[in-house]
């Protein structure tokens, strides 16, 4: 051998990770400049045509009368769902950090809806929140006369997002439960010397010590729900009245059932930004909220 | 606690469990009754004679088979390709003083980009290959573009957990740089390697947009999007057959799970970072 170690680890350095630096040139890299690309093109797929449209696209957006309601349901689709998943996914590691018998049931059963298929568990509550299923059954047996879930124009939302959080609450609730149980428990007996109640003690020692876990979790979460397709697809299809017309099922009907490439590349390019800005956002606030890097 | 305390921890934790046991129950339930009592009132939570014939209908009227066969060995070979590939990555990011170091802080961005915002794109390069209606898009991609970053990600923070002393052996063995990733490095990454396995495994099994995009034939469709066909001649829902095959798609993410738990056990058992 002729080579320097130096020179032979430089040569394998660049070998090992080849295949992962090519598939990201070709498959994140390249499409995402090609997005940019399509956005100012005005795309004909019959005619097989591209022809430079400027920013026409992104006018279109400012003018299209769907677009505003789009906007909203993305808004409250991210934050109910954001809001309600951590603030479930923390009181349930809470609960199950007491170090009561029996908890490994309960954990496993917060967690048994992560392995259910995504779809299988959609489909299973489109069938119980249609008119006559299941649910309404149950309330029925209360004497309660439930609403038609999915279509109704206030409670398709609620819907989508309660079906979401049950669906992946489970995944942030043990990542809270292994931040709950690394917080030192001599902190804890410390905290509880010098008088803190319980409420206290959550405020002042639990929260701080779990912020990073917090921060992780807001982020993955936030991504996740603007990611929502399958489930609008099959639980509303974006209504009643575009309620639950979310930015990627938006994205989805005019890209690939209006077949509006262009318009449908602007719409991708929109949902990037919206992505990169919030997560940059979350992680600039980390050092107002977050209490130490872990 | 005080004995009170406990008795409300239970009835609250009870309380929540209901929604989340309740759906996969009802799934399995009435995926065994006839098609007239999946409605019925009162719901029936336990079929009175089990209609094992939903699971052969959803089989026998549809080619479930055929679409179970596609979504196992996709979500497999992106699984083991992922395995791989990233940890051949991760390891040279963690472990090889390199110049391409500085090519990681890059391939970080592909956390931040979604499969809805490339597939354009990545729906013409398919079209113009003629490769649409294949399995090749929901195979290579996914093993080599943005859903692999985390998994490359994952397995450098392992990586760079392991003691220096522990290769300096391995060189004095003579072993190469391959030989160190492939004896040295890769058996200690066993839990690592199971987190990976498993979140890959489920995210492809869950592919939902992707197959809808690329794939034409139902006899290409992966499970996702075959569960949502199951509809009769005239559109109507066929409840029982559809909650059936649903509820044989949970069957290989349990596997995967009951295995990939004990490789994750055992490797922290190992590395001695257990009790």
């Amino acid at each position: 051998m002729t080579l320097t170690s130096k020179k032979r680890d430089e040569l394998a350095g660049w070998l090992f990770i080849a295949p992962q630096a090519l598939g990201f040139l070709a498959f994140v890299v390249a499409p995402l400049a090609a997005v940019v690309w399509y956005s100012v093109q005005d795309v004909n797929l019959l005619a097989g045509t591209s022809t430079f449209a400027g920013a026409d696209n992104y006018a279109k957006l400012f003018d299209d009368p769907t677009a505003p309601k789009v906007a909203r349901a993305t808004a409250i689709f991210c934050v109910g769902l954001v809001v309600l998943n951590l603030a479930l996914a923390l009181s349930l590691a809470l609960l199950l950090n007491l170090k009561l018998r029996g908890t490994t049931v309960f954990r496993t059963i917060f967690f048994s809806p992560v392995v259910v298929t995504l779809v299988a568990w959609t489909i299973v509550w489109n069938f119980l929140l249609q008119d006559n299923g299941g649910i309404n059954a149950l309330l029925q047996a209360i004497g309660v006369d439930g609403p038609n879930w999915l279509r109704g124009n206030g409670t398709a939302m609620l819907s989508v997002i309660v079906v979401q959080v049950l669906k992946n609450v489970g995944l942030n609730m043990v990542l809270f439960l292994a931040a709950l149980q690394g917080i030192p428990t001599s902190i804890m007996e410390a905290s509880q010397l010098d008088g803190a109640g319980p409420w206290r003690r959550f405020r002042s020692v639990i929260l701080p010590m779990i912020s990073p876990t917090t921060l992780l979790t807001a982020i993955i979460t936030v991504a996740g729900a603007l990611q929502v397709f399958a489930q609008i697809q099959v639980l509303t299809l974006g209504g009643p009245a575009d309620s639950t017309n979310v930015l990627v099922f938006y994205f989805y009907q005019q890209a690939f059932a209006n077949h509006d490439l262009g318009y449908g590349s602007a719409l991708a390019a929109v949902l990037f930004l919206v992505i990169l800005v919030l997560t940059l956002l979350q992680w600039r606030m980390r050092r107002r909220w977050v209490f130490h890097e872990a | 606690m005080r004995r009170r305390a406990k008795i409300a921890c239970y009835v609250v934790m009870g309380v929540l469990a209901v929604p989340f046991v309740f759906p996969t129950w009802w799934m399995i339930t009435a995926s065994l009754l006839p098609a007239n009592e999946v409605l019925a009132y009162p719901p029936k939570l336990f079929p009175a004679s089990p209609q094992w014939e939903n699971y052969k209908t959803a089989f026998t009227d549809f080619p479930l088979a055929q679409q179970y066969f596609n979504s196992l060995y996709i979500a497999v070979l992106v699984t083991l390709g992922t395995m791989f590939f990233s940890s051949l990555a991760g390891y040279a990011f963690a472990r090889i003083r390199f110049r391409g170091e500085k090519v990681f802080g890059l391939i970080l961005i592909g956390l931040m980009v979604p499969s809805e915002v490339t597939i354009i794109p990545l729906f013409r390069l398919v079209d113009d290959l003629g490769l649409t209606n294949t399995h090749w898009p929901l195979i290579v991609v996914p093993i080599f573009g943005a859903p692999s970053v985390l998994a490359t990600f994952v397995m450098r923070q392992f990586f760079i957990t392991i003691p220096g002393e522990l290769e300096e052996a391995g060189r004095l063995d003579g072993l190469s740089r391959f030989g160190l990733y492939r004896r040295v490095a890769l058996p200690i990454a066993k839990p690592a390697l199971a987190a990976v396995a498993i979140f890959t495994f489920l995210n492809t099994w869950n592919f939902f947009l992707e197959p809808l995009v690329y794939l034409t034939d139902k006899s290409m469709f992966t499970l996702p999007v075959a569960l949502t066909q199951y509809v009769d001649v005239y559109g109507g829902h066929l409840w029982n057959v559809q909650l059936a095959a649903a509820t044989t798609t949970v069957v290989p993410v349990l596997v995967v799970f009951i295995i990939a738990q004990r490789q994750f056990v055992e490797g922290l058992a190992q590395s001695g970072l257990k009790g």
